[in-house]
């Protein structure tokens, strides 16, 4: 081994094996500097998108308010992708994900869950002369999703084998793949699908079935037993006192379902 | 900072990954062939074509050269059905890349026809090859061996920018890493992972290219 790749092994090393300091716990944290750091998204409509003055608004973002003026503190909203919101939750750029999050097995390994704070109201949406009504239907159909939202995760499990399944980097990628016929289905929220209808386009998408039984969850770092505890009272309380069905009535024009 | 390395996690998606890498050495394979053919075509309208060719290819050269590869891509996926040109994700990637390195590399070639001698197309011509001949043998071998390794690296460049595909739902080996870390959120070990294979597939593919070039251009003193 020579000398310049000892240096390397050894820098290699010692990024690996970088300092393990003790970490604070994070609702003191942000009791103590009175600010709570939320990612949510910024481009998944009705949950987080950019208002036309520019700053967020959405399901997500009424949320983290409410956790916030709950808890007493100012909220900071970190708007993210969903690629890059779960480094920003490891790298406590952030406290709290609130970003639409579904959960799986795999998931939860990585980090922990609160209890369910929105349902998801999303289906398989396509143009009226294609007949598909049930999930068995989709065989041999190619339809587009956001990857890794809900519904990727949702759709992956149920799909019959032989469905294609695209997955695009955003909603935006999502929504131009059907329009531009790239996909003959799109699987996204009732909202985005109205969205769509409402600027008329000439492929008018359509409700085929809707994906049952989604529910999105509060992402939080594991071993945080108090910022949790906190995070599920608030939700619990929400729930009971009537704010949070208040937020699905705005955002989904629904009431929550009575299983939340 | 206290993160455990955990690429256990990565294992029951290996095929997805391994899918991945064959998708991308399959872009490349593609687009380099067809892109640098195209690109020696160009060179050798814009520098000894017809008068009509030139403007033409020179518009075409500017117009992808001075656009992003991304634009290019979402024009060719998303606004071509427009006018009913419908495409896969695959042949979308494969065109676009097709035709960004095709303008690239027009230019690369073009700098080495350009840099020979008037005299040496004389030789050629002197010795009764058609102007064809002349061409292939006395003007684009030496040029190709001129540029060679600035042709290498703008392969790599293309190779690395396909990175970008994985946006119009292209299953290469970014989408891949993407895909597994919406699967099981362990972002670092998956992009370390991704880094390492794009820098030893990099890596490869010059060598690959230097053995090309070694072949290509035997019994040359100035290698």
């Amino acid at each position: 081994m020579n000398r310049r790749m000892l240096i390397s092994a050894l820098a290699l090393a010692a990024f690996a094996a970088a300092p393990l300091t003790a970490s604070a716990d994070a609702l003191d944290d942000v009791m103590k500097s009175k600010v709570l750091k939320v990612a949510v998204p910024q481009d998944f409509p009705p949950f987080g998108s950019v208002s036309a003055d520019m700053s967020p608004k959405g399901y997500d973002v009424d949320m983290a308010n409410l956790i916030g003026k709950a808890m007493g503190v100012k909220v900071e909203l970190v708007p993210v992708t969903s690629a890059n919101r779960i480094p920003y939750l490891q790298t406590k750029k952030v406290e709290l994900l609130i970003s639409s999050l579904g959960k799986n097995p795999d998931r939860e390994k990585v980090i922990d869950f609160s209890n369910v704070y929105a349902p998801f109201f999303n289906g398989v949406f396509g143009p009226k002369d294609l007949a598909v009504a049930k999930v068995e239907d989709l065989a041999g159909k190619t339809i587009g999703v956001t990857r890794g939202a809900v519904e990727d995760l949702k759709l992956t499990e149920i799909a019959p084998k032989d469905t294609t399944i695209k997955r695009y980097e955003d909603n935006n990628g999502t929504i131009s793949a059907f329009l531009s016929g790239q996909v003959q289905l799109v699987a996204t929220g009732n909202v985005v699908a109205a969205a769509i209808l409402a600027r008329n386009p000439p492929k008018k998408p359509e409700i085929k079935f809707l994906i049952a039984n989604s529910a999105c969850y509060v992402g939080m770092n594991k071993d945080e037993p108090k910022l949790m505890a906190k995070v599920n009272e608030i939700i619990a309380a929400a729930r009971k006192d009537g704010s949070l069905n208040a937020i699905a009535q705005k955002w989904l024009a629904q009431d929550l379902p009575a299983d939340i | 900072m206290n993160y455990t390395f955990d690429f256990s996690s990565i294992g029951s998606y290996l095929p997805v990954l391994f899918n991945g890498i064959l998708v991308t050495i399959e872009l490349i394979a593609v687009g380099a062939t067809f892109g640098v053919a195209l690109g020696i075509f160009c060179a050798w309208a814009r520098a000894l074509g017809p008068i009509w060719l030139k403007p033409i290819v020179a518009g075409y050269v500017e117009l992808i050269r001075n656009t992003p590869f991304l634009i290019q891509l979402f024009f060719i996926f998303f606004g071509l059905p427009s006018i009913g040109i419908q495409l896969t994700e695959m042949q979308g990637a494969m065109l676009t890349m097709v035709i960004n390195l095709g303008a690239y590399s027009c230019e690369i070639v073009r700098a080495g026809i350009q840099a020979t001698t008037k005299g040496q197309f004389e030789a050629g011509w002197s010795l009764g090859m058609t102007r064809f001949e002349t061409f292939r043998y006395v003007v684009l071998i030496p040029s190709l061996q001129r540029i060679w390794p600035a042709l290498s690296s703008q392969i790599v460049l293309v190779m690395l920018g396909s990175a970008v595909v994985s946006q119009i739902a292209a299953e290469d080996l970014s989408f891949a890493a993407n895909f597994i870390q919406s699967r099981n959120f362990r972002a670092f070990e998956i992009y370390f992972l991704a880094t390492a294979i794009y820098l030893a597939l990099a890596i490869t593919l010059r060598q690959l290219l230097r053995g090309l070039g070694w072949w290509l251009f035997p019994r040359k003193a100035t290698r």
